[in-house]
């Protein structure tokens, strides 16, 4: 594809296992002012255990930029009120900051305002995709195309359509590197294939499907497409118009926005095709007791008060990414992950769990007879947050046969400072368990 | 590595995670249980043997972090000959221990070579992984179906 924005060089560099010792490690630096960007992240200055905080939990949620707080501060102390339905100055205010905030989601997806529906999050939307627009399209015989990398929440609401409709399931594997397998992919795919939903970035080993090519192929057998991009949006671009995806789905609270608010993108015809969601307030035209005839997307599917101040929150966020330049952030991202997996791979008794060519910056392992866990508890004492578990994504882990990983996951304000300390922290985890 | 630490991973408790004790299912049992912690993957049975109201055998199996594997070993060693209504008691105990609601001192005395899970108190996320072979063994005790789970 010639797009501008098909930049998917992902590919890390020294990727030859042993050769990093001797490699001068260079600490990547973005093109943006790191120290200005770290400073307006207020709770990036703060200590944990006496010590400055090292948060490299960004694939869990991420931190927040002063600009999208008060954003939100602004919007409850200068123009609350309730959307669509006053004539009020207040009202009106409101109203057009809430369809504002949806510009701007919508533009930094490539998409039309119109195309963009407010949810919760990923899971909300998920479920809703899987509800109003899968549900009545399939039955016996019909199948549900995902992959073995999928977030539980890109898992359960198919096994609930399946249960509804007697749809079948179906689940495209992984290879050892973690990468999706596109020739079991390919067989799988078929005129029975109804929907493929999958991740584009795994939030687990940080693999980069190819989803273009899969949005390709599955509209050749007629499947829809939809496309988890929660840990993909704000890490990467995104232009939905050139994957050519049906949905793309993303929460605010890992693109630096608030917590319970989230967008699906989809074209107007679909959402126009789609039954509604949930009933109520604001998603009406005209109700009577006999009938009552719907509003027209994307308010069909935002019933109730909506999150005016997540939304509003959301898009200031998506305008600090935009304003540092969504490229520019992948590219550091892509660079210091580089730089932690030549760390990691130069401990010893380490295994990293995902080795995908094409990745991004979760980067998931585990030590040697040492329990992710206590690994957390351990680096937690030095102040540093990553994940440990299974990361809501059982079946990968059983794929890796590991009951649990430790993971750290980048942000754009990550340093090289800060990857150094997880190193040196991990060092001491192996000490201190006798195994260095 | 700080107080808190070293008092959480006491030289015991290594060595209990490194080589637990009872890690089998012995011969002859009439009671088991499974016990998961969804929230870390951690996931152990107990297997046990009782006779007349007494456990007079006792092992367990799966994979879980250093404090969740030897909270097991040693409760494996602390129970055998127990009979169940001792057993209750000595959970009591060792939950307020863990959770902090006793006086360390006092309840070293109460649960014996358990003591050296004092430290877990001052990490309350680290309770369940402590907590997670007794409340197995309880289940196995009860003669429940199933797994129990930390959620
Ligand atoms: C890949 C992926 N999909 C879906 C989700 C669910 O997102 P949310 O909890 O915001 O609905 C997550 C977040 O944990 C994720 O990483």
């Amino acid at each position: 594809m010639a797009g501008a924005i098909r930049i998917r060089n992902r590919k890390v560099m020294h990727q030859v296992h042993g050769m990093n010792t001797s490699l001068p490690k260079v600490a990547p630096k973005p093109q943006y002012d790191l120290a200005r960007v770290r400073q307006d992240f207020p709770i990036l200055s703060s200590k944990v255990r006496d010590q400055p905080l090292v948060y490299l939990d960004n694939a869990a949620t991420t931190q927040k930029p002063q600009s999208m707080l008060d954003a939100v501060a602004r919007y409850y102390s200068a123009e609350n009120s309730n959307v669509h339905r006053g004539v009020h100055y207040l009202s009106v205010l409101a109203t057009q900051r809430y369809e504002d905030a949806r510009k701007t989601v919508a533009r930094f997806l490539g998409a039309a305002p119109q195309e963009l529906v407010f949810v919760r999050g990923v899971t909300e939307a998920i479920n809703m995709i899987a509800q109003s627009f899968v549900r009545p399209r399939v039955g016996p015989g019909d199948e549900i195309l995902i992959s073995e990398m999928e977030h539980h929440s890109n898992i359960v609401p198919w096994q609930m359509i399946r249960e509804q409709t007697g749809a079948t399931l179906r689940v495209a594997p992984v290879n050892d590197r973690g990468e999706l397998r596109m020739d079991a992919f390919t067989e799988l795919l078929s005129e029975r294939t109804r929907i493929v939903s999958v991740v584009h970035i795994s939030n687990v080993t940080g693999t980069v499907n190819p989803v273009a090519e899969i949005t390709r192929l599955a509209h050749e057998v007629g499947a829809h497409v939809l496309l988890d991009g929660a840990q993909a949006a704000a890490h990467t671009p995104v232009n939905v118009k050139e994957l050519g995806c049906d949905f793309y789905v993303f929460s605010g609270h890992k693109t630096y926005g608030p917590t319970g608010i989230g967008a699906i993108y989809a074209p107007f015809a679909l959402w126009e095709e789609m039954p509604p969601y949930h009933g109520g307030g604001d998603m009406i035209r005209l109700v009577t007791f006999e009938r009552t005839t719907y509003n027209e997307p994307p308010y069909k599917f935002e019933a109730g008060t909506p999150n005016i101040a997540g939304a509003i929150g959301l898009a200031a966020a998506l305008e600090y990414v935009e304003a540092l330049g969504t490229l520019q952030v992948m590219r550091y991202e892509d660079e210091l992950t580089s730089y932690l997996l030549d760390g990691l791979r130069s401990l010893p008794g380490i295994r990293i769990i995902g080795e995908a060519e094409q990745r991004a910056g979760a980067v998931s392992f585990v030590l040697d007879s040492i329990h992710p866990h206590d690994v957390g508890t351990l680096l937690d004492q030095e102040g540093i947050a990553v994940r440990t578990g299974h990361h809501c994504a059982q079946p990968l882990m059983k794929r890796f046969g590991v009951p649990a990983t430790t993971r750290a996951s980048i942000g754009l304000y990550n340093t090289a400072e800060e990857i150094d300390r997880l190193l040196d922290g991990l060092t001491k985890v192996q000490e201190f368990f006798g195994h260095e | 590595m700080n107080e808190a630490l070293r008092d959480l991973y006491q030289e015991v408790i290594m060595d209990h995670s490194r080589k637990p004790r009872n890690f089998r299912i012995p011969e002859h049992t009439n009671r088991s249980a499974e016990g998961m912690n969804p929230l870390c993957g951690d996931h152990i049975s107990v297997h046990l043997h009782l006779k007349e109201h007494h456990i007079d055998e006792i092992g367990f199996q799966g994979a879980g972090c250093a404090i969740c594997t030897a909270s097991a070993s040693l409760m494996t060693e602390t129970v055998r000959g127990l009979d169940e209504a001792d057993v209750q008691i000595l959970f009591d105990k060792f939950h307020d221990l863990v959770t902090g609601h006793s006086d360390p001192l006092e309840a070293a005395e109460q649960v014996g070579k358990l003591a050296v899970f004092a430290g877990v108190s001052e990490f309350p996320i680290r309770v369940k992984c402590a907590t997670l072979a007794w409340h197995t063994l309880r289940a196995a005790l009860a003669g429940r179906e199933g797994a129990v789970s930390t959620e």
